[in-house]
């Protein structure tokens, strides 16, 4: 199907190898023809498709793999290293300038998210302590130099600006003069969005390039961008020489072959993806990470520091304590719900977690304010007795709890459901802490 | 003619990248054998016409070849060439403007150019002497409203505005009543650009959807999907999911003047059966283009 996520797809390919004791050449070569299918329905590029599946078979079909006890394992792993290498393979972080203030700036399409990722990235510096300036150079988009003013009003960040009647090459080269006279260390340059081939304007970047000399040169990439994603990466890193790529819009539902293809071919690190339109979703590219998520390998580690920066430590040992002695009742439920809530979404911590890719009954356990209110007031009608033993609850005290609550039967039974989902999700948790703690993050499987 | 010669202006790059490989595959192959296919498929998917789309596409070749309608390899480019054109044309059916005021919701995913695309249709509209009106619907992003309010003056439109953050199903209530009061043609409703994944955002839309039809029973008279031509196969999501919630009744495909192929279009038609009604060319106020199947494909097939 069309719209099956890449995750689901290799996770159906691989079931079908994981049944197998043994694999013939034969059978490696219809897992691959899968693998292919898969990753150009996510977009990537046709060539890197190409590149990717003769790698995988060269390493796939040697005599070790074949000959191996579990030789679905083995064709899963290397196609897991090749994706993580295909996106870059470690983490790659910003550069510092040794001399203040590091420039830095972004180019790319229109539409693909610059000026809202210009905030981003201006929040996240900021919370490392930085003191950026943010410099408003797209004079050509009607209201934009507005947008980044009123992202820095809402972030607390400067924004400098002279208006759209300037070049900019102008307003860069003041914007540093203005960042080194109020003692800003980091500028972040916004551009207009342009075609690749509008010859005109990328003339204007190759300018402002010359003139300030960023260090870091970012170009941001839609992740719903199909196979033209390397034309234009190819060309802007031709023209300009680009040190590093964004990825926005990956909280949509698009499978991101774009992201894989983009490093490929420019040979530069994803260095943030955007995950969403609070503007604190901007977040480090981890290649592996990302590459386990598309396997459907979960993405535990991000969950883990998601976590660890969101939980109160003292809690957090409080619950793994109960959650040892299985004594995660509903009232550390509603605490929990509460936690998670800073968390994100469920729906994307649900994402995070291996196996999880395949629950089409993510629905159910969706959250929303209104109905944290309801759940709360359910709890809250609840006996301590029910609070710690939900099994006792049969039909007439449902009942009560809904007319206590001024909810419906049925919205405490999906409660209740929803609580039972969040014990297996604790559960998940905790045998992985247990894994981690054993040394060594290992493949589930 | 000049409009076919503007649209060949925009589509140049689209046609040239396109067509000079197929022209290519085609005059450098002496059979149709499976290494044309193969060749085939690979253009077609890096067209982004999609693997399904591509593997129909070939299928119909091969059936015309086991028939004999086609039988060397260089009738192959005119055969696709009518196949594509003829379902891409199938329920093009332009905006009839009728009663006060016609409703045009405009809908999609973040970027893809809802805000201009008003702009450009509003001020084609008011050059054919419609009062239009704007309602700024988008209260979420930073200055949505002031980039609206900049094409309205463009256009001659009003404006219909409120602070942002406010709720955007209000300001569309608020423009359905002034657009009433003040006789206005056409409406054309600017929203959030909003992933077709959250549902939060989806159900917002719904709701907009639903205050539209409950002020005005047979509005939105038209919804609009804006797709960035350079999206790949997502973009069959976005149509399916968007249609669900606000019954799209029509596509305009923006930023086919870059060298992204636009085969997403005959991917959308064929899967999910939502005509292409406008293309955007550029960030002027005329580069837009109603779409013409038969012109489009030619031009994005033609050999010159």
């Amino acid at each position: 199907m069309a719209f099956d996520s890449l995750s689901d797809r290799l996770q159906s390919v691989f079931q079908k190898l994981r049944g197998r004791g043994k694999l013939s050449e034969a059978d490696v070569n219809e897992a691959l023809r899968e693998v292919r299918l898969a990753l150009l329905e996510a977009d990537v590029n046709f060539k890197v498709v190409k590149d990717f599946i003769n790698r995988v078979k060269e390493k796939a079909v040697g005599d070790e793999v074949l000959a191996s006890l579990t030789p679905a394992q083995h064709v899963i792993k290397i196609v897991h290293d090749e994706l993580t290498e295909l996106m870059g393979g470690t983490q790659s972080k910003l550069m510092v300038a040794s001399k203040p203030p590091t420039v830095i700036m972004l180019v790319g399409l229109q539409g693909a998210g610059k000026t809202t990722t210009a905030g981003k990235l201006g929040a996240l510096l900021k919370k490392q302590n930085k003191r950026p300036l943010m410099v408003a150079g797209d004079i050509y988009r009607p209201a934009a130099i507005q947008q980044l003013q009123v992202l820095g009003q809402q972030l607390d960040i400067p924004v400098f600006t002279m208006g759209d009647k300037v070049s900019p090459v102008e307003i860069a080269q003041s914007a540093i003069a203005e960042a080194v006279r109020t003692g800003r260390d980091t500028v972040i340059i916004d551009t207009a969005g342009r075609l690749h081939i509008n010859e005109v304007l990328m003339d204007e970047l190759k300018a402002v390039k010359a003139t300030v000399k960023p260090h870091e040169i970012l170009l941001v990439v839609d992740a719903m961008t199909g196979q033209d994603a390397v034309a234009v990466a190819e060309a802007f890193h031709r023209e300009l020489g680009i040190d590093g790529l964004i990825v926005t819009k990956l909280d949509g539902d698009a499978r991101g072959g774009a992201a894989l293809s983009v490093k490929a071919v420019t040979g530069r690190p994803i260095k943030f993806v955007g995950m969403g339109e609070k503007l604190d979703a901007l977040e480090p590219f981890h290649p592996d990470r990302m590459a386990s998520r598309i396997l459907g390998m979960g993405d535990m580690l991000t969950l883990i520091e998601k976590a660890q920066a969101a939980f109160d430590a003292g809690k957090a040992e409080e619950l793994e304590r109960k959650l040892r002695k299985d004594e995660f009742t509903l009232e550390q439920f509603l605490e929990q719900l509460q936690q998670i809530k800073k968390l994100g979404s469920l729906e994307s911590i649900l994402g995070m977690l291996p196996g999880m890719g395949q629950l089409k009954k993510l629905q159910d356990v969706k959250i929303d304010e209104k109905e944290m209110a309801h759940v709360e007031a359910i709890i809250q009608s609840m006996t301590k007795e029910e609070r710690r033993n939900p099994s006792i609850l049969n039909g007439s005290r449902r009942k009560r709890i809904a007319q206590g609550s001024g909810t419906r039967v049925q919205d405490v039974n999906r409660l209740l459901k929803q609580f039972e989902e969040s014990r297996k999700m604790m559960k998940k948790m905790k045998d992985l802490q247990k894994l981690t703690k054993k040394g060594g993050f290992k493949l589930p499987f | 003619m000049a409009f076919f010669e503007r649209l060949r202006a925009g589509l140049d790059k689209t046609r040239k990248n396109f067509t000079d490989k197929i022209a290519a595959l085609v005059s450098g192959s002496a059979a149709i054998n499976e290494d044309f296919y193969e060749e085939l498929e690979a253009l077609l998917v890096m067209a982004d016409v999609g693997v399904n789309t591509t593997g129909k596409l070939i299928e119909a070749i091969r059936a015309a070849v086991k028939r004999r309608e086609v039988t060397e390899p260089d009738q192959v480019l005119p055969f696709l060439r009518a196949y594509v054109s003829e379902r891409l044309g199938e329920g093009v059916a332009r905006t009839k403007i009728s009663g006060t005021p016609t409703v045009i919701l405009v809908v999609g995913v973040n970027g893809v150019g809802k805000t201009t695309t008003i702009g450009k249709l509003g001020h084609y509209y008011s050059l054919l002497g419609y009062k239009v009106m704007f309602a700024a619907a988008d209260t979420f992003r930073a200055a949505a409203a002031d980039q609206l309010a900049i094409w309205g003056e463009r256009a001659k439109a009003t404006v219909v505005r409120q602070a942002e953050g406010s709720d955007p199903a209000a300001v569309v209530f608020d423009a359905l009543q002034s657009a009433k009061a003040k006789q206005a043609d056409i409406l054309f409703i600017d929203t959030a650009g909003r992933l077709q994944n959250k549902a939060n955002l989806m159900e917002e839309l719904r709701k907009i959807h639903r205050v539209i039809k409950r002020e005005i029973p047979d509005a939105p008279h038209e919804t609009l999907l804006v797709l960035d031509a350079t999206t790949g196969q997502n973009a069959l999501n976005q149509a399916k999911v968007f249609q669900e919630v606000a019954d799209v009744s029509g596509v305009v495909l923006t930023k086919l003047d870059g060298t992204a192929k636009g085969g997403i279009v005959v991917a959308i038609k064929e899967e999910i059966g939502i005509p292409v009604k406008w293309i955007g060319v550029g960030e002027g106020v005329m580069d837009f283009r109603p779409f013409e199947p038969e012109e489009f494909v030619k031009a994005l097939f033609d050999k010159e």
